[in-house]
């Protein structure tokens, strides 16, 4: 089988045709598979579904129960078949329940990277390299500029702020969906024990990380009317909300933000942050790199990202790759609209 | 160097004006000389390393990084010290972090050959701070949004003093500025001021709003004309040994004097000159892209002097003599500024006119016909009208209630976007700078769109944002950091472009250039076919040349 049978790039997401399933599909189709419940990649109103357990727990706490019509659990490690294409979910290690997805027919095997990342995250599976032909991997941070310092040192950075400042509130922008639960237990295991206050809109997600056992220890929803009170607290919110008028209600606030992006000077400049911290939930240059040559792919496909840079880097160690130019997923700025989270529609982008 | 990465850094990243003077105060207090004097002189561009430019800088990662990845990279972050700083490569056990003296001191000194080495082991042995501190210094432009004046308010916090004494003495000194500090710390004697020709902070305008008419009355008012040049502050003074000491600074202080020696030799007064710099040709005020040619340029040719003589156009006087003129009124300044300009004799600098007016009619008539209401042939380099009350002194900085200005009314043309490119520095890494075009009828006769500007502001972060996503979503093809955006008849995104005057360009495909283009607005809603047509732009153009 040549693998422009197997999977084809078309304007709804990746299409299989001998099964006749999309996987992280941008519209409605009929049968999607799907990586994991950043909104961008886990949309609402298909036919059917297949992803992990708390892949399709997240769907339905942000799209409501109906948010397929039918669904099917994907259990990691073990294969599902559908038409002559067998379908299997591998940890991702980029939020909890995100997965690879590794497609074989006829001897033939690619593996769908989804969003991924290496570094070790305390509240997700481990990201698990699986060997196969074709490596379809994501290129957000896909630029040598991009090396994630260890998450850890930055949260120290955020906690000796708050040692500096012990009258002023320390707002963190993280994304609803992992990278917020993330943060919560990475201040845990540097050892802060008090509690950790967060915005209405990443409560249910916070909430179903607790049911699912992440250790975050006590966290308590902000109630407006005591924002003037939390000087000296940790407060985590959506991104959007860290210039909102709702943050300028906390004692002389510490605008902070967890993000890779936030590697870029200029980025946190225009958000308006001054405490950047570089913390990401997908793989860094070093990481894009390491993790193509362990899958030992000899051909690499660039879904979204940085893509040029990466399919020129294969090039020059002499593996074929091309990009997809998928649309709809991330983006390279956080263009998208971040801002709907404050309904509670929590459309976070990618949990960059 | 690690102390003062850090206080780079913070700066960078603290937007409160406050928060940074108190973090530069806090720097200086708690540092030991000569470190702190020598991030005073970063801080003020007192630190000049003539062999060390960001073409080293370039030859050094171009030594270490594949070159399509640099561009790439460099396109993406868009500043050279930062990509240089993140793309640089680790070396593990690299030797002891440098200290600033030693930094300074190496690349004040170093030889052309050596210096490379000496750089590539402080890159080696600083992170990503460190490093991005270092290039930073070498390149000479910090922006860290902390200027000259910000960081010698700071100082003088030091001694519980204005920013303004430290100025007066600032000239005679010279980094690491031990006595300055051994002054403000009450340990030594006040330095002398040296400088017989320093800058004094510039006095600006308001725009003038609808409800300012009805407050003012026109007869407590000067009005003059709003000259389309560079706004300068010429000052000229006598050092001890009796030699003539002549400066030209640009409003923010800046001395642009070594391209201006027209300039410089027609100041043989002592004193403070506060004007329009233009360049006057044939007795008439030519556009600014005329004088364009002259500025950011460190020499100029004697062909550049004779074929773009350069004038200074007079507001106001600073200085007279040993004078200090400021705390008097306008009208008292004004009669002193006619006395100096015929004393000074020079064909390259004359008064700018007053418009006589009683009534605001008068004056809108005024501003709507330069060239009837006294301006003449310069009436082309005329882009509106300052109003001042007569009795106003001169104040630093935009005080409110003095001086106005009242622009004349931009013209507005709707065009289409056809290429976009990355921004640097506040809007690195999106796409912000935009090439549009208008129609015209094309070589086979089928409309085409013929590209007549180019901006990169005039719309609201937000805008940006959404522009930026509507760039990479029409994204028809790639030059490089260039995308060529859908601009068709059907498909397509049109600008209602403001801009100030028109000129001829050969320069450009169009025939025409625009002075200051901006986006007034986005019209999502517009057909492209429904923009404007070049015959719109020709009609606008000045009648003879």
């Amino acid at each position: 089988m040549r693998p422009s049978d197997l999977l084809i790039p078309t304007p709804a997401g990746l299409w299989c045709p001998p099964a006749d399933i999309h996987i992280d599909p941008v519209r409605p189709v009929a049968r999607a598979l799907i990586t994991h419940g950043h909104s961008d990649h886990a949309r609402a109103g298909h036919g059917a579904v297949l992803a992990t357990r708390e892949t399709l727990a997240i769907m339905a706490l942000r799209y409501g129960e109906g948010f397929t019509g039918e669904r099917q659990e994907a259990v990691p490690g073990e294969t599902t078949r559908i038409g002559a294409v067998d379908f299997t979910f591998m940890p991702a290690g980029h939020v909890l329940g995100s997965a690879q997805i590794v497609v074989e027919s006829g001897g033939l095997r690619i593996v769908v990277s989804g969003d991924y990342k290496r570094e070790r995250d305390p509240t997700c599976a481990g990201f698990e390299p699986v060997t196969c032909d074709i490596f379809i991997t994501e290129a957000t941070f896909g630029l040598p500029v991009f090396r994630h310092p260890p998450a850890h040192a930055e949260v120290g950075k955020l906690l000796e702020s708050v040692r500096l400042f012990p009258e002023r509130t320390h707002i963190v922008g993280a994304y609803s969906l992992g990278k917020a639960q993330r943060v919560m237990a990475l201040i845990r295991e540097a050892g802060y024990e008090r509690p950790l206050y967060v915005h209405g809109a990443m409560e249910k997600l916070t909430d179903f990380y607790l049911s699912e056992g992440a250790a975050l220890g006590e966290i308590r929803k902000v109630v407006a009317a005591e924002r003037k009170t939390l000087g000296g607290e940790i407060v985590i919110c959506p991104p959007s909300a860290i210039q909102d008028l709702w943050a300028r209600k906390f004692p002389d606030p510490v605008t902070s933000f967890a993000s890779g992006w936030m590697r870029i000077r200029a980025r946190a400049r225009q958000k308006g942050v001054e405490l950047p911290l570089i913390v990401s939930d997908h793989a860094d240059w070093d990481d894009l790199q390491a993790t193509i040559r362990e899958t030992q792919a000899g051909e690499i496909w660039v879904t979204h990202g940085e893509a040029e840079a990466l399919v020129h880097w294969c090039g020059t160690v002499g593996l074929k790759a091309k990009p997809l130019h998928l649309v709809g997923y991330g983006d390279e700025g956080e263009a998208e609209p971040v801002r709907a989270e404050l309904t509670g529609e929590g459309a976070d982008v990618a949990g960059v | 160097m690690n102390r003062f990465a850090w206080l780079l850094d913070r700066l960078a990243y603290e937007p409160r004006r406050n928060a940074k003077l108190a973090l530069i105060a806090d720097y200086l207090r708690t540092t030991p000389d000569p470190d702190r004097g020598l991030a005073l002189a970063a801080m003020t561009g007192g630190l000049v390393f003539p062999n060390a430019k960001a073409g080293l800088i370039r030859a050094l990662i171009a030594d270490r990084t594949d070159p399509v990845l640099f561009a790439l990279s460099y396109d993406y972050v868009g500043d050279l010290s930062e990509t240089v700083a993140l793309m640089w490569p680790v070396k593990r056990g690299a030797n002891d972090i440098p200290h600033l003296p030693d930094v300074v001191e190496g690349l004040r000194n170093a030889g052309k050959t050596e210096l490379p080495r000496l750089v590539a082991s402080w890159l080696d042995a600083l992170d990503e701070n460190g490093r991005w501190a270092l290039l930073k210094l070498i390149t000479g432009s910090l922006r860290i949004g902390v200027s000259a004046r910000l960081a010698k308010t700071a100082a003088a916090s030091l001694g519980g003093i204005a920013a303004d004494e430290v100025e007066q003495v600032w000239h005679g000194l010279e980094a690491p500025y031990l006595a300055l500090f051994a002054w403000l710390e009450g340990r030594g004697p006040k330095p002398e001021a040296t400088d017989p020709a320093p800058f004094r902070p510039v006095m600006l305008s308001h725009p003038i709003e609808d409800g300012d008419f009805e407050k003012m009355d026109p007869i407590q008012l000067q009005a003059e004309w709003k000259w389309d040049g560079i706004r300068v502050q010429a000052v000229s003074g006598t050092r001890p040994d009796g030699e003539r000491v002549t400066r030209l600074f640009s409003r923010t202080g800046e001395d642009i004097a070594a391209a201006f020696p027209d300039v410089v030799e027609a100041l043989t007064q002592d004193g403070a000159l506060d004007g329009e710099l233009l360049v006057r040709r044939e007795d008439t005020v030519q556009s600014f892209n005329t004088l364009q040619q002259r500025l950011n340029r460190k020499s100029v040719t004697a062909k550049m002097l004779l074929e773009h003589p350069a004038h200074i156009r007079a507001y106001d006087l600073l200085i007279d003599g040993e004078a200090d003129l400021r705390e008097l009124p306008l009208s008292e300044r004004r009669k002193r500024l006619e006395a100096f300009i015929a004393r000074l004799a020079s064909p390259i600098v004359d008064l700018s006119p007053s418009i006589v007016f009683s009534t605001w009619e008068e004056l809108a008539a005024a501003r709507a016909d330069p060239a009837g209401a006294g301006a003449g042939a310069d009436s082309e380099a005329v882009e509106g009208c300052m109003i001042k009350r007569l009795e106003s002194p001169y104040l630093p900085g935009r005080p409110k209630g003095h001086w106005w200005k009242w622009k004349r009314e931009a013209r507005l043309v709707d065009c289409v976007l056809m290429y976009a490119q990355r921004g640097h520095g506040k809007r690195s890494s999106f796409y912000s700078d935009f090439t549009f075009g208008v129609w015209r009828v094309g070589e086979a006769g089928a409309d085409e769109l013929v590209p007549v500007g180019k901006a990169y502001f005039g719309f609201t972060d937000e805008e940006l944002v959404e522009l930026d996503r509507y760039v990479r979503k029409h994204t028809l093809n790639r030059f490089g950091p260039v995308r060529e955006v859908t601009h068709t008849v059907e498909s397509g995104l049109v600008f209602e472009v403001a801009f100030e005057g028109l000129q001829r360009s050969s320069r450009h495909k169009s025939g025409v250039a625009m002075r200051f283009p901006r986006i007034s607005r986005i019209r999502w809603d517009k057909p492209p076919r429904e923009a404007d047509r070049i015959e719109a732009l020709e009609a606008l153009l000045p009648a003879s040349g």
